[in-house]
């Protein structure tokens, strides 16, 4: 009887992750044909609660691209892949204390900042290079235009605030 | 262990693994960041979208109401008769001979006192430029200068063809700009960054001046006067909003009244002609056509360059010859017969085969994707064939609804009510548009693209039809065209291209849903024609913010005036939630409450991904929707003395009995009698099918007239209703275009500056 109702509260959860991912990909359904662009899928997919990177990112478009890509991802493909990710709860977001770990790695002085020069150094030479734009935009929100430093410790806060 | 030197590579080269790691995780985690903010982005434009797509639909209602009473409500008595006859009677339209004679602007004297901008004729550059300059400057121009130029600009217009042909021979470059909506400063900006017009620089203003910006009458003294200095080279086209009824809904009537208390009427009866006569599209070196909405499969240039462009006074009422015969024969024998009968104002847009009531109410999402319906163009469905059954069963349907509005029970047959025509039919010039003429005019001012092919009903738009690609393929091929250039729909970046590049839409009024929602964009004709675009955002605070800090404060805009829409339909909700409760427990799971939103609000926004921005409340996934409600109504009550519910109602339907109580209100006085609000109340409640008792009307209607005189203050309901949002008073008013002014002062806050001051940042 117990077995039952846990498989029927599973169905539910299943169901509810279902609802959530359509609901995501329509927002980029611009068509209304339940395809959206793969350019978008990366944003779809982070904003359902994963955090993959680039190259795990590239995977996965693969998985739900067609044979001969279109240029498009249809939802009858994106659909059971994405959720089996978000069931086996892959691509966890990064703890607020790991990151800052992160940041102090490169500043192992532990000065409590990174200058600039610095900043776009690891980001654009280090782990999955930024693009410029992506460069830009990061200094745009972390560092006031007169100044040359990036607080992280500051600066995290302000992001994680921010999100929620 | 080796050597000294290894072991210092062996360090260094887990250092630089560690630093490649580390900044690897940053990277991750930013662009996840990066990706939410964009999905908030995404959301929040669907917002501002849906709920104007939701206004419009509001409209849709309004007319469906219209039509309703003209077709079926009996009059039973005196007074009732009077009422709609005053609702629907037309305003006497002067006649052409008249109009042209009639310089009764001469006759308004210009007080010394006067500092605002003076204008001669004929109107020279230095003029033009001086106006502009001095309404950068917040002057007004005074009414007498304002009727002298639409006398002048009318005489203009005469002249011009309904399709304007430009060539680039004589201008170097000619500037394409879309909807302004009243925004001034994004016409300044365009004038200051591409150059005021002269003879070397052309420009195409493709419709929509006016309406919900709060500069539109500045908007039109300036397009007007370049138009009459530069006649060559100033071109504009008209759009779906210069239209007199379209303006009594979304603020350009109010803001003329407000500006011009002695005048206004005058005023607006000028504009209404001059409207009628603007052209109706542009073509330039017989290659680009440039036109406000769209087209359709049956869209006949020939057609439209022929027809009377004048005739069509509104877009959105449609006095054609057919049915106008039509109706003479159904109502039986007319008390004056020389117009053919009675008119039919305010019916639904009939340009494809809508039905008049009800109409289907699609939410904007499925509107262009195959799940609505679709309706095959080529038949016109006239009203008027009902099938007689249908009639009856509405007859009865009829008299339910007069008993709930508590009208007494007819119990003879009335006398059918004919409406009176126009007094002046005898005079020859009242040929209207045929059905097909006034049906290629509503096609261009209201078609939007959409990416399937094929052509069908705008249900959404309630007329004009979304066409696809084989439509403009089409078009374009059998008129020898090389692009269409159109307006009519905000696009965030100001421009999108579509249909392979063969069609633009260009929307030049930036910030349009709030500050930071969208660009502004115009486009440049080089030699052969090739498209160049520039994008701005009149706004000197946007600048300032991280695109985080813009993207927040949008959103929040979008939230206000999502959460505004809930209240609005909290008994709806409350209905709802309560299915989902079988075991009356006062909780549902969040997944229900997407689901019952939905359903009573069909809006087709992704409410999963926005429930954490509307829903701060809730435990273990479940929700108390009960308090969520009341929270909802805690924000926006502002006068404890009107009845939460009634205030629900009044607030839903605030947009459709603005308007309706504008059109009673019809020599724009600002007032109407308490009891004209009862009476217009009853019968819209009735047919709205709302529940309100005959004593809750009396008691709203006095609560609304506060300083008790007997009469209601049309600004002093709209402030009863507009549920105070609070930020709104911080100065973002401005924000929400939709958003009605406060005791008709008519003067939004101070533009930039203050807007600085107010930064939405999470802390």
């Amino acid at each position: 009887m117990a077995d039952e109702k846990e498989k029927e509260s599973a169905e539910l959860a299943v169901a509810d992750l279902q609802r959530k991912v359509r609901e995501a990909f329509e927002v980029f359904d611009h068509e209304l044909n339940n395809t959206v662009d793969v350019r978008e899928i990366g944003t779809i997919i982070r904003s359902l609660g994963c955090c993959p990177n680039e190259g795990e990112l590239h995977d996965l478009i693969a998985e739900v691209e067609e044979e001969e890509p279109t240029g498009y991802i249809r939802f009858e493909k994106f659909l059971p892949v994405m959720t089996n990710i978000l069931v086996e709860k892959r691509y966890r977001p990064i703890p607020e204390e790991i990151l800052l770990q992160a940041f102090e790695v490169l500043d192992p002085t532990k000065r409590g900042f990174l200058s600039k020069e610095e900043l776009i150094k690891y980001m654009t030479e280090e782990g999955e290079p930024f693009s410029q734009e992506e460069m830009e935009e990061m200094l745009s929100a972390a560092i006031g235009p007169e100044s040359n430093f990036i607080h992280y410790r500051d600066y995290i806060t302000m992001m994680v605030i921010d999100e929620n | 262990m080796g050597s000294g030197a290894s072991t210092h590579h062996h360090f260094a080269f887990q250092n630089a693994e560690k630093a490649f790691k580390a900044a690897a995780l940053i990277q991750r985690w930013y662009r996840r960041y990066m990706a939410r903010l964009e999905m908030r982005r995404q959301c929040t434009w669907s917002i501002f979208q849906s709920m104007e797509y939701a206004g419009q639909q509001d409209q849709v209602k309004l007319h469906d109401f219209f039509s309703y009473l003209v077709d079926h409500f009996t009059p039973s008595s005196h007074n009732e008769r009077d009422f709609l006859n005053r609702m629907f009677t037309e305003e006497r339209v002067p006649r052409d001979s008249e109009v042209e004679k009639c310089s009764d602007y001469e006759s308004i004297e210009v007080p010394d006192n006067y500092t605002g901008p003076r204008l001669s004729f004929p109107l020279l550059p230095d003029h033009a430029t001086a106006l502009v300059e001095a309404f950068r400057l917040k002057q007004q121009l005074h009414a007498r200068y304002v009727l002298n130029l639409l006398h002048e600009t009318r005489k203009h217009l005469v002249q011009l063809p309904n399709i304007n042909r430009v060539s680039t021979c004589y201008s170097e470059e000619i500037t394409v700009c879309g909807d302004l909506h009243g925004q001034l400063d994004d016409l300044i900006f365009i004038f200051y960054k591409n150059g005021l017009p002269s003879p070397e620089r052309a420009y195409v203003f493709n419709g929509d001046f006016v309406d919900r910006g709060k500069d539109s009458v500045e908007i039109l003294m300036v397009l007007f006067a370049f138009m009459l200095v530069y006649p060559k080279e100033f071109h504009l086209n008209r759009g779906n909003h210069e239209d007199h009824m379209v303006n009594l809904r979304y603020g350009f009537t109010k803001e003329v009244m407000q500006k011009y208390k002695t005048h206004g009427k005058k005023i607006l009866q000028r504009l209404q002609d001059v409207f009628c006569w603007l052209p109706l599209a542009t073509l330039v070196d017989e290659k680009v056509l440039i036109l406000h909405g769209g087209v359709s499969d049956t869209t006949d240039l020939e057609l439209l360059s022929k027809l009377d462009r004048h005739k069509i006074v509104s877009t959105l009422r449609c006095k054609t010859r057919k049915e106008n015969e039509k109706q003479a024969e159904e109502k039986g024998k007319a008390k004056q017969t020389s117009s053919a009968g009675s008119l039919s104002p305010w019916f639904l847009l009939q340009s494809r085969s809508l039905p008049s009531s009800p109409l289907h109410l699609s939410s904007h999402k499925t509107h262009k994707g195959g799940r609505s319906s679709s309706v095959p163009c080529s038949i016109p469905l006239n009203p008027r064939g009902l099938s007689r059954q249908a009639r009856r069963s509405v007859d009865l349907e009829l008299e339910r609804c007069r008993q709930q509005a508590g009208f007494p029970v007819i119990k003879e047959k009335e006398e059918p009510w004919v409406f009176n025509p126009e007094a002046d039919s005898a005079d020859g010039e009242l040929l209207e548009p045929s059905q097909e003429e006034w049906r290629q005019v509503v096609d261009i001012l209201w078609s939007d693209p959409m990416a399937q092919e094929g052509c069908k009903a705008n249900t959404v738009r309630g007329g004009g039809c979304y066409f696809g690609p084989n439509v403009t393929k089409q078009l374009l091929q059998k008129y020898n065209l090389q692009f269409l250039i159109r307006s009519h729909e905000c696009k965030p970046e100001g421009y999108e291209f579509c249909h392979s590049r063969k069609v633009l839409t260009i929307f030049s009024a930036s910030n349009y849903y709030a500050v930071g929602s969208n660009r502004g964009a115009y486009v440049k004709l080089g030699p052969a024609l090739t498209p160049h675009i520039v994008q701005y955002q009149a706004n000197k605070a946007t600048h300032m913010l991280t695109m985080r800090q813009r993207i927040s404060r949008v959103e929040e805009s979008a939230l206000r005036a999502l959460r505004g829409k809930l209240f609005a339909h909290s008994s709806d909700l409350l209905e709802e939630f309560k299915k989902h409760d079988n075991g009356n427990t006062g909780l549902i799971t969040l997944s229900d409450w997407a689901a019952a939103v939905e359903s009573v609000l069909h809006l087709g926004l992704p409410w999963r991904m926005l429930r954490p921005q509307l829903v701060n409340s809730s435990t273990d996934n479940m929700l108390e929707y009960k308090s969520w409600l009341e929270d909802l109504a805690k924000e926006r009550l502002s006068h404890e003395n009107i009845q939460s519910s009634l205030l629900e109602t009044l607030y839903r339907n605030r947009s459709n009995l603005e308007t309706i109580f504008r059109i009673i209100d019809s020599d724009h006085s600002g007032f109407i009698s308490l009891d004209e609000f009862r009476q217009t109340w009853k019968l819209f409640s009735s047919h709205m099918k709302m529940d309100i008792t005959d004593d809750g009307i009396c008691d709203l209607a006095r609560s609304i007239d506060f300083n008790k005189d007997g009469h209601i203050d049309i600004n002093e309901f709209l402030e009863a209703v507009r549920l105070v949002e609070q930020s709104c008073s911080e100065g973002n008013a401005s924000d929400c275009p939709q958003a009605t002014n406060t005791k008709g002062s008519g003067s939004w806050p101070a533009t930039e500056d203050s807007l600085v001051s107010v930064t939405q940042v999470a802390s």
